[in-house]
């Protein structure tokens, strides 16, 4: 029986009144969701006279600059901010991505040498988490306290990536590695040129959950970096937005002129640190509705 | 994909792409060759899988050197650790770190209780919401707005705890967005952040706000996989969206409700430390400290190492007893949990 009134087929239709009542609250959940962002992004944009007159927060811009982003993008602690962050992001994601696919590419044929100690070591990372204590120690220990490599080393192989690309992997048909094989490919050209073309959106999304982990740890910073020339945009917005500290000149260095109001300086340093994720997010979601995740997303 | 790898290894079965949720334990042992193996074939296949350990390289080094290691580091928590002298040098003493646990230290009982009461209120008021959000948004009519909510509602997951507080200061705070309208209608300001009554409600609203339009995809793509034979033959046999909703709908979501409760259960004692960490200035330690903030504070601040270790550890080794229970438990149930039962 065709019910257009319903989106599951054979499920009795809604009562009218219901229906309203549900759009409704789905669509104040869409809101509470959208309204922040939007008020944070015209504050940023806002000029000092409409800050100062809300006292605030403002819904919506009625003289839009850009004034806040000059002035802390002007060579500050920033923009030296922003640069640690695409950096760790890009050299961290790049290095995740070949040690995970890797990895996951050595553990999917069960029964290789090594396999089942491996995949243990990789499923019980997942079980037994070491503490903060114990993992800062070893940082220390490893002299990495104010290196780069302490925001990257730590957090390089994610057991849950691992175990998504190896199943994707696994699910490739066994003819092609056997006719790669007869052409003559070894291993490591199998994985590069039958393997990961084939498994190109998997890859695409694991490393997209890297990139944005990257970008968004901010506890290792803050463990690792006592140099604050060294720290990472979720560090600065922790220190100028979330602790309130007072923007001066030396962070936004606007030579001479007046600094715009500190709301919308906060509010342009959120922007910036929410939008490599708001860059990354449509590619996201276009494999995740692909049903790339959903897929491997058992219910 | 069944049958051997080359002729010659194992016939364990695989997962089929359901590798997220159910991890399939590695093969008991190597599956013996077939009667037909010759003694060349066998050593083309080791140094195949010789290969493919090479592979595994330096992914299981990291591994070992940033995962294993500190999981021995443990150890200070039976030393009176000092980071001058080192762990090699530093003395044993036995089980005394352990005293704070076993004689119920004040600051130690505090924020234990404080963790023990989040973890409820979050189950309670934080796990159905996603159930809700996805039973609304999958009889929504038309695949483009429910694409477009969908979206929307899963976008904070993907924002730092950093940001999502910072965004819910300049929201609530006192010259955030509410207060702001709240002062041009002369309603006064409603002081939300940095009030300890309210603590608890922020927390969990921010974790609502974060990750309930997350765990509404996984809710969503079970409900897709109900078989829509099930709602036309219970409609057939007179039954009520209710009771379509209640006998077909969440039946098939049960699996998935167990899986992420044990999941939930075995993190009972970590709630929310970035967050937390993030927000206990405002709040002053007594009402906020949870043991993991606890253990930071008391380890990493204070320099007291190897009892913030021990709380550490003792912290741990509950939280893998109670997966592990949970597990069991779901599989007295009938439930396949966190993997499957061989």
């Amino acid at each position: 029986m065709n019910r257009p009134t319903s989106a599951v087929p054979g499920l009795a239709p809604a009562p009218p009144a219901w229906r309203v009542l549900k759009s409704l609250v789905l669509l104040a959940c869409c809101l509470l969701v959208i309204i922040p962002f939007l008020s944070v992004v015209s504050t940023s944009l806002a000029d000092a006279q409409q800050v100062n007159s809300t006292g605030g927060y403002v819904l919506w811009p009625d003289n839009p600059s850009l004034d806040a982003y000059r002035a802390i993008l002007n060579g500050g602690t920033v923009s030296r901010a922003m640069t640690v962050s695409v950096g760790v992001t890009l050299v961290g994601t790049l290095l995740s991505l070949a040690a995970t696919a890797s990895l996951a590419y050595g553990l999917s044929r069960p029964g290789s040498f090594g396999h089942r100690p491996v995949l243990l070591l990789l499923i019980l990372s997942m079980l037994f988490v070491p503490g903060v204590i114990p993992s800062y120690l070893l940082v220390k220990e490893l002299g990495l306290i104010n290196s780069y490599w302490a925001l990257i080393l730590p957090m390089m192989i994610n057991a849950f990536n691992v175990i998504v690309l190896r199943s994707f992997f696994m699910s490739v048909p066994r003819e092609l590695l056997d006719s790669a094989r007869i052409d003559g490919a070894g291993e490591l050209q199998t994985l590069w040129r039958v393997v990961i073309p084939l498994s190109k959106a998997s890859l695409a999304v694991v490393g997209l959950f890297y990139a944005v982990s990257y970008w968004n740890s901010f506890f290792q910073a803050m463990l690792y970096m006592n140099e604050s020339a060294k720290w990472p945009m979720q560090l600065v917005l922790r220190t100028y937005v979330v602790n309130n500290a007072t923007i001066g000149a030396g962070e936004a260095s606007a030579a001479g002129a007046a600094l715009p109001p500190s709301y919308a300086l906060q509010a342009a340093i959120l922007v910036l640190s929410v939008v490599p994720v708001a860059l990354i997010f449509p590619f996201l979601q276009r494999h995740m509705n692909k049903g790339v995740m959903l897929g491997a997303v058992k219910g | 994909m069944t049958g051997a790898w080359h002729g010659a290894t194992s016939r364990t079965p695989r997962t089929e792409g359901d590798g997220m949720t159910t991890i399939e334990r590695p093969a008991r042992r190597r599956a013996p060759d077939p009667a037909g193996a010759t003694g060349r074939a066998r050593r083309t296949r080791t140094r195949r899988d010789m290969a493919l350990f090479w592979f595994v390289l330096p992914g299981t080094a990291v591994l070992l050197l940033f995962h294993y290691v500190p999981l021995l580091g443990n150890v200070i928590a039976f030393q009176d650790y000092q980071p001058f002298i080192g762990i090699a040098d530093s003395r044993w003493v036995g089980f005394d770190n352990f005293d704070i646990i076993f004689n119920g230290d004040d600051a130690f009982l505090r924020a234990l209780a404080n963790t023990l009461q989040l973890t409820l209120i979050q189950v309670v008021f934080v796990f159905p919401v996603p159930i809700a959000l996805a039973l609304l948004l999958n009889t929504m009519v038309g695949e483009r707005v429910k694409r477009v909510v969908q979206n929307i509602l899963y976008l904070p997951h993907f924002l730092s705890w950093v940001v999502v507080v910072a965004i819910f200061q300049q929201m609530l705070g006192n010259s955030g967005l509410v207060n702001v309208f709240l002062q041009a209608r002369d309603m006064g300001t409603w002081n939300i952040i940095g009030n300890p009554d309210l603590f608890m409600a922020l927390l969990t609203s921010q974790v609502i706000w974060k990750d309930a339009g997350w765990g509404m995809i996984l809710f969503l793509a079970a409900l897709s996989r109900v078989d829509n034979e099930l709602y036309e033959a219970s409609a057939m046999d007179g039954a009520s969206r209710m009771r379509q909703t209640w006998h077909v709908t969440l039946p098939a979501l049960r699996g998935l409700i167990v899986l992420l409760l044990i999941l939930r259960l075995g993190d009972a004692l970590s709630v929310g430390f970035e967050q937390i960490i993030l927000q206990q200035t405002a709040i002053g330690i007594e009402d906020s400290d949870v043991l993991d903030t606890y253990v930071y504070n008391n380890g990493l601040v204070a320099g007291q190492w190897g009892a913030s270790a021990a709380v550490g550890l003792v912290k741990g080794i509950v939280g893998i007893a109670l997966v592990l229970g949970a597990n069991k438990i779901a599989h007295l149930m009938g439930e396949e949990g966190i993997y499957k039962k061989r």
